[in-house]
């Protein structure tokens, strides 16, 4: 019988299969599927400490506009001060969920502030996830910020949180380091638990007809995973991080490819909003079946085996390989 | 026994007990007792237990007269049951009250008292209504206090199921039933022992049951009718002393001993006051004063007033007694007397035919305190003056100058001094959070420190920039004193234009504490005053202190919530509790206040308490003398007219009080267009308009809620006048030469909302965030503007006739009759209102049901409601609020019968007139608007002829021949109205096939009330009495219209598409038969940020959610689909517009689980009905009903 197991974060997991943070783990009900559909674990969908001002900010002008301000009706909602404003709904979300599932309930934050950062950190240890991954959401529109002050932006925020917080931590990047290798290994030191490779920044689009701008997101294609799958490839075995895959997994063979390439888990959402979350059970049997194919019993024996460190020419990483395929095509 | 107290109002106090004794409650809610009945749902649906360990069933029904038949239906299958009412209310509760009664069945009504509609309606409180139901066989127990009122619900209940006697427990609307008070709660322990558990079990006994079946209920005949009301004595003769006893009992366990009849005063008393209500407290305390001082007098305090036991009254009067004035909160106009009186004059009477009593004190009635007004120790210590005359004055009036028929007696004010006692009064803004947070420090005092306290607020009648004033006070025992703090120790001013409008400083003491929001700080404050506040100030010489709260606020990141920074300033100087102790409380608060909203959020507040003690500044006196003010005021009402000046003016300064009866018009009847007189000044920024980027498309005053954008064009030449900064542009219009367009802003009476700037289409080019309207700060362009709109109301009205307002472009020009209106900023309900203004205006009747549109629509002082140049405008008026549209229908059959009786005049007077005008009169077409005006011209013409003429049946024709310019009826009202209690009404009026036009302004909750779930409530969202989502789908008025088959029905929403919207009110209008359009319209109760109101109903018709429909029969008659789609296929999900507001949002956040079924059902509602109406749009004129 072949074993999926992996070790994510210091988290023993049944499967390298993780649902990655997206608004179908708003639902109880839709993270015991998770699970019952093999699902390693589940990040849930993020806590944004800007929602979360924003909505309170909304909360106190509707209600403070409203409250106490005419003869007639001192208030205009039922029971006005049991409303869930703030982190209470996600914290009950994380209880409910270690309630109900086994696997591992990884809570996900994107913070803005220190305090921010560290005050729902800690909530959500307190509430009981397993671990939290933090997704620093920054784009350094200010002209006068240098890459050095960007990347002690993540340190700081990095060594913030793991003063404050005992669960583990991983930390979800963007690929825009100018040395992606040489920013892992300083957050290594700040002492996280995990990388994520990579979160996809929000990129805006323009509507022409009202000249405004226009936020939309799509789904993360199969061919976007040679990003991720380069610096998992490069970082495997160099740094003593658990790092885990996110975008582009679309089917098993997204996930074998991460990896191979030295991951310990690969995170999917895109290929169940295109299917449904059953489809967890596929991908696990494909993986299952590439296994016996290839004939291994574990997820450890084939992990990194791809990674730079692992082939036999580990330039194909390398800019040389790269002038090696203009040549050959030219 | 443990003892608990805790600071709570009366509404609360008097519904913790009927939830824990009462197994099902049925209501509606109605000012000022909806509260208790929100609270008992609001437990209800917690889960928290009666005294028996059991959820108690609430329901909310349709109106007042469907809840009493309900409780009666419960009561009668043996439930404990109550039900909470005021005012009008009660009264469609007495039929039911009658049988309840009649049949003996045990069930306590809790009324918070208000007034009754008479000459104008009044939400405030007094006894009209429970007089009203004196007569229903109900017991009356009065309660005078907030503990009273927590006692005798209980006391009620207890003696309602021993006497089988149905009880009316009362207590003063606002003064008790909106008074925070700290009283001792009584343990559930007592509750059981005062509740006899056999009694419940008889009770149960009697409820119908088919397993011991009786009949009740039977038709009677003169042989046993009779009779059988009479086999009902005894329970009434006996119910008094059970009362007494439940009385007794309960100060066994508590220690509060009341009585039927309680007597204070002297032993030797000669002059005794007998009275009830929280008016008692006030003569109970005169009265101790004033025997302090050697005064003979004394007080009775009523309790139990129906049944009255004239043996028990007879008990408590002292022998020594020579004259008793008996004081009723009530007026019975034509009686011999109001109610008490007359009761206590008969038991007298009788007392002395039975020779119980020797002679008879000579006693009086009076009449005090309707609708809420002040009832002062002045006032009772004039009574007992009055009382010394030989012949004391009868059927006085206290507290009114009646300076017509001189009924009333005359007093001085004075204080009964307490030097025990803090009395703290703030001015604020409904919107800035005063009042909450004063109800905080009354928590704060009286359930962390062995202080009582109490709290009292009163609120403007305006629902955007309302002011409220809160009377705070504090002291070691406990506070009976229920009237207003006239000499306060601390005085706070949390606006700071208030200082112009408002008397303030007049009510502090010598030396107490003057504490002022002002953006000046302490240097400069002085010469910012206006100077009759400087004499003020310098007069009562103060501690004067002032704060920039509104910036403090700003820079903590609070918006303009200064509520927090005043309270803190509070605590500080008016040293009620020391000052460190009283950080930490307001810390305390502020942790259980905000610690679920997270770290940040309490440290937000943390900041601004910091903030609030180190921006607080001294401002020093000494030396100081009163300078010439840069302070700038209004004086626009020195042009008003006389009545204006006189009377509306003195109630806009708050000194109502002292109109004398002769000002004040007998019949109720006001004039209108009052509203600009008022100049409120509310906002602090205002849209300014950009000519050069505006495309005169006419958005902006369309949507506008107050009518403060206007548009004219107006022939070049009129600029040579204009002022220097008056803004015009050439108009875009073809076939207009030399004509400039203009757009005007009323400064003044804007209220900030943002809708224009939000529904311009025209942006810079430059600069995207820029309009051709843009909201900036009022200061700077105030002066300019007041010059401006002088101008700009010089310019000539732009004649209705040569304009084109089929399309909104045109509809901008024409003049509003209906502006200013105290409704909210951003009011989603008063741009249809106004649009119907501009339309039909000149000849338009409003039908208006009670609700938000009545009272921005008729509350005084000044009203919206305009007229033109010609002096033509809207006639309004509001009945009832159940009765609207049967009401709207007699404004119609009275246009139609009267219109026929001028036609006929005009026959018989054909000789004598000019008979082709006759002929053109009778016959005019009156569809369009140059038609109407020619028969306007005819009309006037004929008039000339009639006044030459003296026979009687010129001068009748004189009376009614205006009714033969075509005049246009519209019955409006709220969803509360339409869908619920007025249903019945607007059915039969639908149904009667007239000319009458029903606007149904939808906000799809009970608004004017605090957010009431209605018929129209969406699945999904939440409400009042809907607090977990309302599960059952929303009425479908239209379909119900439409399948009448000759009614013009639309569903139109302003923001989403305002063509269609004015398509349809001039189809509905032009329809001559009954129009029903139902209007979209957002609403604070939605929980959304106002200035996205319009935003909010284009995502509801995106959605599919609210699809724009007409219903044309006159199509249908010449052989076309009557119904018309105007909205497209739906392109978002129905949650991507409802999760926008908070009344969805909420379920969301409390239960996400049941909200997306809620959602997915309510999506499922959405996607079958627009697949309904679609088929509808495409099917066949053949398959609609067809019309006569």
């Amino acid at each position: 019988m072949n074993s999926l197991k992996t070790t994510y974060l210091g988290l023993q997991l049944r499967s390298p299969i993780v649902v990655s943070a997206c608004p179908l783990s708003e639902r109880v009900d839709n993270i015991v599927e998770m699970e019952d559909a093999g699902a390693g674990a589940v990040v849930l969908f993020s806590l944004f400490e800007e929602q979360i001002r924003s909505e309170t900010r909304n909360y106190e002008k509707v209600l403070g506009a409203t409250s106490n301000a005419f003869a007639e009706a001192m208030n205009y909602f039922p029971d006005i001060e049991e409303y869930h404003v703030g982190t209470s709904r996600y914290l009950e979300i994380i209880r409910q969920a270690k309630e109900r599932v086994d696997i591992p309930i990884i809570a996900s934050l994107n913070g803005m502030t220190p305090e921010g950062w560290v005050e729902y950190g800690q909530q959500m240890e307190q509430a009981g996830a397993d671990a939290i991954e933090i997704n620093v959401f920054f784009i350094p529109a200010d002209l006068r910020m240098s890459g050095v002050e960007v990347e002690k932006l993540y340190v700081d925020i990095a060594m913030r949180l793991k003063n404050h917080v005992k669960i583990p931590i991983a930390l979800k990047l963007n690929p825009y380091f100018s040395s992606m290798g040489n920013m892992a290994m300083r957050l290594q030191e700040t002492g996280v638990d995990g990388l994520v490779l990579f979160n996809r920044f929000y990129q805006p689009d323009f509507d022409i007809e009202t000249l405004r701008v226009k936020s939309s997101l799509e789904f993360s294609t199969a061919n976007e995973i040679r990003l991720p799958l380069l610096w998992i490839a490069a970082l495997y075995g160099r740094v003593e991080l658990s790092l885990a895959a996110t975008t582009g997994v679309q089917t098993a063979k997204e996930v074998i490819k991460y990896l191979l390439a030295g991951s310990d888990i690969a995170m999917t959402t895109s290929s169940l909003y295109k299917h449904s979350i059953g489809y967890l059970h596929i991908m696990h049997k494909e993986l299952m079946q590439w296994m016996s194919r290839h004939q291994f019993t574990s997820i450890d024996q084939f992990r990194g085996v791809m990674s730079q460190q692992n082939i036999s020419d580990p330039t194909a990483y390398e800019r040389a390989n790269y002038i090696r395929i203009l040549e050959t095509n030219g | 026994m443990q003892h608990k107290v805790v600071t709570i109002d009366g509404n609360e106090a008097t519904a913790y007990i009927a939830y824990r004794v009462n197994e099902v409650c049925a209501i509606y809610p109605i000012t000022p007792s909806s509260t208790m009945a929100e609270l008992a749902d609001e437990w209800s649906a917690k889960g928290v237990k009666n005294i028996w360990g059991n959820i108690p069933e609430v329901i909310e029904m349709q109106s007042e007269g469907g809840a009493a038949g309900t409780v009666h239906g419960a009561l009668q299958t043996g439930a404990l049951t109550t039900t909470f009412t005021a005012s009008q209310g009660l009264m469609l509760m007495l039929p039911n009250m009658y049988k309840i009664a009649g049949e003996l069945t045990s069930a306590v009504f809790h009324v918070a008292a208000r007034s009754l509609a008479a000459q104008g309606l009044s939400i405030f409180g007094d006894h009209s209504d429970v007089m009203a139901a004196r007569m229903t066989g109900f017991a009356l127990l009065s309660s005078a206090s907030v503990q009273e009122a927590h006692d005798q619900a209980l006391i009620a209940q207890a003696a309602t199921l021993k006497s089988r006697i149905p009880f009316v427990h009362f207590f003063d609307g606002f003064r008790t039933s909106h008074e925070v008070n700290k009283i001792d709660l009584i343990p559930d322990e007592h509750i059981r022992a005062m509740i006899d558990d056999k009694a419940i079990i008889a009770h149960r006994g009697r409820g119908l049951s088919p397993d011991h079946p009786v009949i009740r209920g039977t038709a009677q005949n003169p042989d046993v009718y009779f009779q059988g009301r009479e086999t009902v004595n005894q329970y009434y003769l006996a119910a008094p002393g059970i009362v007494q006893e439940a009385m007794d009992q309960f100060a066994r366990l508590t220690g509060r001993q009341y009585k039927l009849f309680e007597y204070i005063g002297a032993e030797d008393a000669e002059k005794v006051i007998v009275i009830m209500g929280s008016g008692a407290e006030t003569v109970r305390a005169t009265t101790r004063y004033l025997m302090a001082q050697g005064e003979k007098v004394g007080m009775i305090q009523v309790r139990l007033y129906r049944p009255f036991s004239a043996k028990d009254l007879l008990e408590v009067i002292p022998k020594s007694v020579k004259k008793i004035a008996v004081l009723d909160r009530t007026k019975e106009p034509g009686a011999p007397g109001e109610p008490l009186y007359q009761d206590v004059v008969t038991s007298m009477a009788e007392a002395l035919q039975t020779s119980n009593w020797d002679v008879v004190p000579v006693i009086i009635g009076g009449r005090y305190g309707l609708s809420s007004k002040e009832f002062t120790p002045g006032m009772v210590r004039g009574i007992f003056k009055a009382l010394q005359a030989r012949v004391p004055k009868n059927h006085f009036t206290v507290g009114i100058n009646d300076d017509v028929t001189g009924s009333s007696i005359t007093y001085e004010e004075f204080d009964l001094e307490d030097t025990q006692l803090t009395q703290a009064l703030f001015f604020g803004l409904g919107a800035d959070g005063t009042v909450g947070a004063n109800k905080n420090s009354i928590k704060i005092i009286g359930e962390n420190t062995d202080l009582h306290a109490q709290g009292y607020f009163v609120y403007d009648s305006k629902k955007s920039g309302a002011q409220t004033v809160s009377h705070l006070r504090f002291g070691k025992y406990p506070i009976q004193a229920p009237y207003l703090i006239r000499k306060a120790d601390f005085v706070a001013c949390h606006k700071f234009n208030f200082i112009e409008k408002v008397e303030m400083v007049p009510y502090l003491k010598e030396g107490g504490t003057f504490l002022l929001n002002s953006p000046f700080d302490a240097e400069e404050i002085w010469n910012q005053l206006p100077n009759h506040v400087q004499c003020q100030i310098l007069e009562k010489n103060p501690e004067f202190y002032v704060i920039d709260a509104s910036r403090v606020a700003e820079s903590v990141g609070m918006s303009s919530r200064i509520n927090t920074i005043m309270q803190v300033c509070f605590f500080v100087l008016s040293g009620v509790l020391p000052k460190d102790e009283a950080i930490a409380q307001i810390k305390g608060a502020i942790r259980k206040s905000y610690g679920k909203k997270g770290e940040v959020v309490v440290r937000k507040n943390f900041e601004a308490v910091d903030a609030a003690l180190a921006q607080l500044q001294r401002v020093e006196l000494q030396g100081r003398k009163s300078v010439p003010s840069l302070y700038k005021t209004n004086g626009i009402l020195a042009t008003a007219p006389e009545f204006v000046k006189e009377v509306t003016a003195a109630m806009m300064l708050g000194k109502g009080d002292a109109i004398p009866v002769s000002k004040l018009p007998a019949d109720g009847t006001y004039p209108t267009g009052t509203t600009k007189w008022e100049k409120r000044n509310i906002s602090d920024r205002v849209p300014v308009w950009k000519p050069d980027l505006c495309i005169q498309c006419g958005n902006c005053s369309f949507v506008c809620p107050h009518s403060v954008i206007r548009a004219k064009f107006f022939h070049q030449e009129y600029l040579s006048q204009a002022p220097e900064h008056f803004q015009s542009i050439p108009i875009n219009a073809r076939g207009f030469p030399e004509t400039q367009y203009s757009l005007q802003v009323y400064v003044e009476d804007c209220t900030g909302c943002n809708l224009c700037v939000e529904v311009c289409p025209a942006t810079s080019p430059e600069n995207r965030d820029v309009k051709a309207i843009n909201m900036q700060s009022k200061e700077p362009v105030l002066e300019i503007q007041k010059e401006n709109i002088r101008f700009f109301e010089r310019l000539p009205v732009n004649d209705r006739t040569s304009l084109d307002f089929s399309l909104v472009r045109g509809a901008q020009f024409l003049e509003p009759l209906f502006e200013f209106s105290g409704a909210c900023a951003g009011c989603g309900e008063t741009p249809y209102l106004r649009l119907l203004s501009q339309l039909f205006g000149d000849r338009l009747l409003v039908a208006n049901a009670t609700g938000c549109s009545s009272i921005y629509g008729g509350n005084l002082p000044t009203t919206p409601w305009t007229t033109n140049a010609d002096g033509r405008g809207p006639a309004w008026s509001n009945s009832l609020f159940e009765d609207n549209a049967e009401f709207g229908l007699g404004m119609r059959v009275t246009v139609d019968q009267l219109s026929q009786v001028a036609k006929n005049l005009l026959e018989q007077l054909r000789g004598s007139l000019d008979g082709e005008l006759i002929d053109e009169i009778i016959c005019a077409p009156q569809l369009f608007e140059s038609e109407i005006s020619i028969q306007r011209e005819r009309i006037a013409k004929l008039k000339v002829d009639l006044m030459k003429m003296e026979s009687i049946d010129a001068q009748h024709l004189l009376s009614v021949i205006d009714h033969l310019v075509r005049r246009s009826v519209w019955l409006v009202g709220g969803d509360g109205w339409a869908y619920d209690i007025g249903s019945g009404g607007l059915d039969h009026a639908l149904a009667s096939g007239r000319d009458i036009n029903i606007l149904v302004l939808d906000t799809e909750v009970y608004s004017n009330t605090g957010g009431q779930m209605s018929k129209a409530t969406p699945t999904a969202a939440t409400a009042k009495f809907a607090s977990a989502g309302k599960r059952v789908g929303k009425k479908d008025l239209a379909m119900q219209a439409i399948s009448y088959g000759n009614v013009y029905v639309a569903q139109i929403a302003m923001g989403a598409n305002p063509q269609q919207t004015l398509l349809a009110l001039r189809e509905a209008e032009a329809y001559p038969g009954p129009s029903l359009i139902l209007a979209y319209s957002h609403c604070i109760a939605h929980g959304i940020d106002m200035e996205k109101g319009l935003d909010q109903q284009a995502l509801a018709v995106a959605c599919g959610y609210w699809p724009l429909i007409r219903y044309n029969p006159s199509l249908r008659k010449i052989g076309q689909n009557p119904f018309v789609l105007d909205s497209l296929r739906p392109v978002i999900r129905l949650k991507d517009y409802a999760y926008n507001e908070l009344r969805y949002k909420i379920l969301e956040q409390t239960n996400p689980e049941e909200a997306g079924q809620l959602m997915e059902l309510a999506q499922e509602i959405v996607d079958l009905r627009w697949n309904n109406y679609e088929d509808m749009a495409s099917w066949k004129p053949e398959a609609f009903q067809p019309v006569a």
